[in-house]
């Protein structure tokens, strides 16, 4: 199960990555959101996939899945949350004030 | 156990919270800031007493002994560096009040700052990893808010990519920490010491840490650092001043507070590394420093070529650098936040970011210009100011370690701040004023100086008094140096 979720990671990251490569905005704001997501995934991986019980104590099961990784990922999960859709309104207001949303464009001058 | 040293967290962010009630009132904004900076450097100043009569206090959240739950830690390097950050802090904020404009403060610039403070101060506060990530996150995204505050074409194209470079090495941070808890199976910084010092450095450890440095080398602007002076020119000098002299730094901090407590035993990989990070840095940020001609970008490699500086000075990782790292810490916050408030000065009286299109500003303001030459000076490490001792020290490491070439060039970056600042200096102040601003006389708000004079006498009050100082910086390289000191304070309970 392991090696499957590794390559799933990995795909995840490196669709991520080439859409970050790409000059419009919006599809850096989607690979962005990959990326996370593909952490998220190596994260509960890293720590084992499902070993036991749930970690309550009412289970009395003789062994627990670790609780901290959830818990890592739900606060990154609210974390990228916010920062996408920040990132979207960012990207439509620089769209209305720029007039393009091509990252070539976006290079700025040095003199202004 | 010690609930104070979550206060200096919990301040700005009630303060935030009030802040955006009364975001229509600007002036009941302003003494409500004012007054919540100025209370929280007075609870810095009383947490920094602790530590030198008590040791280091920490602090666990709900009640969970550590390495459950979240843990507090203040050592004498994070109490100090609050500390700084205050004082840092309270110098921006009253120039902020007059020069940041009255749409920006009541679109929410206050509450903005304090969230920024908050995540600032609990970055160097906490002693979980991931809970550093949180705080950094805190700070980033206040930090997105506040250069993107005003909406002018180049912020908002300058934020997109400051941004992407950060939600990336975010994501890296994260990748970074799933890693290491898998490997080693915890998240506290002192239980995270102890676990990696019993497997040894291993290949799999070395690898982990490498990821680390990337991700806080990409926050502080060490050799990756191709975002910073783009994004560092687009918002208001205030702006600036608190980033340049806070978010670097932030990143240093992580990279010393890793990098001796937890990844410390192979000095001959990750170490040597990072020296030729800082090497680079150097050379770089003097070249940027020396070829532009305009204010913004001179100030910016400034940054780039202190960044490198203690850089080298963790790097080289003896007792002597780290207190000198540390002492340079301070010294450098204090200063950047000064010259960058200075530099705001310059701009908004000359009316003008370009060398060629100033000038004859000694005669209008010769106090602000005095005040330049001897931040200048400062920078440099000239004697009575506060830069020289920090210098001292990391140069006195870097030799005892054999660091000749390392030691020479950071001596040299010495010269390129030098170069440009004189230059700067030269081109603001000297000379006649050129023919467009002789009609028209900008005043200069009386809480700038305020700001200014008050930052100049922390110079000279960290130059004169460093003796006193310096008592307390050696605590933290103490620490620094020793990591058993931190283990055994957080978990001897």
């Amino acid at each position: 199960m392991e090696l499957y979720m590794s390559l799933a990671i990995g795909i995840i990251f490196a669709v991520g990555i080439y859409q970050i490569l790409s000059k419009s905005l919006l599809r850096i704001i989607l690979g962005t959101s990959l990326l996370t997501h593909g952490v998220h995934l190596l994260l509960l991986t890293m720590s084992r996939l499902k070993t036991g019980a749930a970690p309550l104590l009412g289970e009395e099961a003789s062994s627990y899945v670790d609780p901290v990784p959830q818990a890592l990922i739900l606060t990154s999960i609210v974390i990228s949350f916010g920062v996408t859709s920040f990132f979207f309104v960012l990207a439509y207001k620089a769209y209305q004030r720029l007039g393009t949303d091509n990252m070539e464009e976006l290079r700025g001058k040095y003199d202004e | 156990m010690n609930n104070v040293i979550v206060l200096p967290l919990l301040i700005p962010l009630v303060t935030a919270v009030i802040l955006i009630f009364c975001s229509k009132y600007v002036r009941a904004q302003r003494w409500i800031s004012a007054f919540s900076v100025i209370a929280n450097l007075l609870v810095a100043l009383f947490i920094v007493n602790q530590v030198d009569h008590q040791g280091i206090q920490t602090l666990h959240m709900g009640g969970w002994l550590p390495p459950y739950g979240i843990v507090f830690v203040a050592d004498m390097l994070a109490a100090l560096l609050v500390l700084t950050t205050l004082i840092v802090a309270t110098g921006c904020l009253f120039y902020a009040f007059r020069s940041i404009g009255e749409e920006r403060e009541k679109h929410y610039f206050y509450p903005f700052f304090q969230f920024l403070l908050a995540g600032v101060l609990g970055s160097f506060l906490t002693g979980d990893l991931f809970n550093l990530f949180v705080c950094f996150e805190v700070m980033l995204i206040s930090s997105y808010a506040l250069i993107v505050l005003g909406g002018t074409k180049r912020q908002l194209r300058e934020t997109l990519k400051y941004m992407l470079i950060n939600i990336i090495s975010s994501t890296l941070f994260v990748a970074a920490v799933a890693y290491l808890y898998g490997t080693v199976g915890t998240l506290n910084m002192a239980h995270l010491s102890l676990r990696v010092a019993e497997i040894q450095q291993s290949g799999i450890i070395s690898v982990i840490g490498l990821l680390f440095l990337i991700v806080f080398a990409l926050k502080a602007g060490l050799f990756l650092f191709f975002w910073l002076p783009g994004s560092y020119s687009a918002p208001p000098a205030a702006v600036t001043a608190l980033f340049g002299a806070l978010l670097t730094k932030v990143g240093l901090y992580a990279i010393i507070r890793t990098f001796t407590l937890i990844f410390y035993h192979d000095t001959g990989g990750i170490h040597a590394v990072i020296g030729w990070m800082a090497a680079a840095t150097m050379i770089l940020g003097s070249l940027g420093a020396v070829a532009y001609k305009d204010l913004g970008r001179i100030l910016n490699y400034n940054i780039i070529i202190s960044v490198g500086f203690i850089a080298f000075g963790v790097a080289v990782a003896n007792v002597d650098s780290l207190n000198g790292a540390v002492f340079y810490l301070m010294h450098d916050m204090i200063s950047k936040a000064l010259l960058f408030i200075l530099g705001g000065i310059i701009i908004a009286t000359a009316g003008a970011n370009k060398l060629s299109e100033m000038g004859g500003l000694m005669k209008r303001h010769p106090l602000v210009g005095w005040m330049f030459f001897i931040v200048a000076l400062a920078l440099v490490g000239i004697p009575p100011l506060s830069g020289f001792l920090g210098k001292v020290f990391i140069v006195r490491g870097g030799l005892s370690e054999g660091h000749y070439w390392l030691t020479g060039l950071a001596l040299a970056s010495s010269l390129a701040v030098l170069y440009s600042l004189i230059k700067v200096f030269m081109g603001a102040f000297w000379g006649e004023s050129p023919a467009h601003t002789e009609s028209q006389t900008v005043i200069i708000p009386r809480t700038a100086y305020v700001a200014a004079i008050g930052l100049t006498v922390m110079v000279f009050v960290l130059g004169i008094g460093s003796e006193w100082v310096y008592s307390y910086t050696s605590q933290a390289g103490a620490v620094l140096s020793d990591p058993s000191l931190y283990i055994q304070a957080v978990l001897k309970e």
